[in-house]
């Protein structure tokens, strides 16, 4: 079931061109908001001001390489790996849906661009799990792991605007799923329930980028390369260095910590990051 | 003046709300960020502040410490056993790093001998001292401590 292109089928009631067409727009939709996005609100002129600032409390200069090697711990550590995560349940469920999604949107197009009939069964297969793994990190997030639900006892059902890109892609999912799989079984009503729903949804998800936190996948990296920055070149935002209290040099900067706590001071565990927050 | 949080940076984990001993910080329920309810009753203790693991939260010192709107930002660090302060002057021309070692004790090592201690006397039960006062705010030696009183002078660098 999962092996078959359930976009073939549906050449058969509309064109692949204007199914393709559906696309492009989507596709135009998504980069459009986030500009627009980008120019109201003002974030890139904001970042760039910041980089400004930033550059009076610079201790080094960074070379081309340095740059490089911080893209390139972005891409690995930061997007890949949601590095930035403290919560270890928060941070598989967003990669679960990170990259399903990605699987999702990358088999989307393969399956109606590239092989407008039958697709070869894993390209399918990999629509069909990109679905499920936004679908089970999405759930998990959506009943468990939402912080108000979880920390400031909100209803599960309550619903804000924020919820726009959440409830969205958790729909242009399910429903995408389940229309493949009606269509699989050959049943005609809930066929065409289920991708009025599909489509509807991922209109929404794809067009409201503008309301919803969509273009967070676009700012996230730039923020995460931001704060890489300013590590390296020691601008820092004005926080303290990194000391080591165990280094020759902090110790003869600051001689009160030998004196008081030995050269080798002892490891004093975890405080607050001992237990994970949960007592309010 | 009281805490603020930097939205972009919070990512609404909640450390900061556990330890407030103010309860005024929040997760928002519409953003999922942190956010101070009620910003006079902020104590600018700076406990949030280290506890963020984000340094999301900021908050200007108390004016007898941070002039002038002097920025100041601490960073506590459990794995380097580190709290360090960085105050810069609002001209920009003087930035203090401060440097303390974390001295909590390790969890579970120093746990107090309460039945050690002699049961308080009838007396101390109707005194309206606390467990252990005068001695431990140390007036029964006479005057009130300063640092001057105690050999002590402020320096910069680590300070106790
Ligand atoms: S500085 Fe202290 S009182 Fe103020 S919000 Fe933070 S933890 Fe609460
Ligand atoms: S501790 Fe920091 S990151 Fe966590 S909720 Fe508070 S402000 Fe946000």
């Amino acid at each position: 079931m999962f092996a078959s292109n359930p976009f073939a089928a549906l050449t058969e009631t509309i064109s692949a061109e204007m199914i393709q067409g559906y696309v492009i727009l989507m596709a135009i939709l998504v980069v459009g908001m986030t500009i627009y996005d980008m120019i109201h609100k003002k974030s890139a002129k904001y970042f760039f001001a910041k980089a400004k600032q930033a550059e009076a409390n610079r201790v080094r200069e960074l070379g081309a390489g340095d740059k490089i090697g911080i893209a390139v711990k972005v891409a690995t550590v930061d997007v890949a790996t949601a590095g930035e995560f403290c919560n270890p349940m928060r941070r598989i469920s967003h990669m679960l849906m990170m990259w399903g999604f990605i699987l999702f949107i990358v088999s989307t197009v393969a399956l109606t661009f590239a092989y407008t009939g039958e697709a070869p069964a894993i390209v399918a297969q990999l629509w069909h799990l990109g679905a499920i793994m936004v679908m089970v990190g999405g759930y998990w997030f959506w009943f468990f792991i939402r912080v108000d639900v979880s920390a400031e006892a909100v209803s599960l059902f309550r619903i804000v605007q924020a919820d726009l890109f959440i409830l969205s892609l958790l729909g242009t999912t399910t429903f995408g799923l389940l229309w493949s799989i009606m269509q699989s079984k050959g049943d005609a009503m809930w066929t065409t329930i289920f991708l009025a729903l599909f489509i509807i949804s991922a209109t929404f998800l794809f067009g409201g980028v503008l309301w919803s936190k969509f273009a967070h996948m676009f700012f996230k990296p730039a923020a995460a390369f931001n704060k890489r920055v300013i590590k390296a070149d020691g601008s820092r935002e004005n926080l303290p260095e990194d000391f080591d209290l165990t280094s020759s040099e902090i110790q003869k900067r600051y001689p009160d910590i030998p004196e008081y706590m030995g050269t080798n001071p002892s490891y004093m565990g975890l405080g607050i990051k001992r237990e994970k927050p949960k007592h309010y | 003046m009281p805490t603020f949080v930097y939205m972009t940076r919070c990512d609404g984990c909640g450390h900061c709300v556990d330890i407030c001993p103010s309860d005024i910080m929040h997760i928002d329920t519409t953003y999922r960020r942190a956010y101070n309810i009620e910003p006079n009753m902020c104590w600018e203790c700076y406990s949030c502040v280290k506890a963020c693991p984000q340094n999301a939260i900021d908050v200007r010192g108390y004016a007898d410490f941070a002039p002038l709107g002097h920025s100041v930002r601490a960073v506590r660090d459990e794995e380097k056993g580190v709290i360090a302060w960085r105050i810069k002057f609002r001209n920009g021309k003087k930035d203090l790093s401060l440097l303390a070692p974390i001295t909590t004790k390790p969890w579970g090592k120093y746990i107090p001998q309460l039945r050690d201690v002699p049961a308080p006397t009838q007396e101390q039960r109707d005194s309206q001292y606390l467990y252990n006062e005068p001695k431990y705010i140390r007036m029964d030696d006479g005057g009130i401590h300063t640092l001057e009183t105690n050999g002590l002078k402020i320096v910069e660098g680590v300070q106790y």
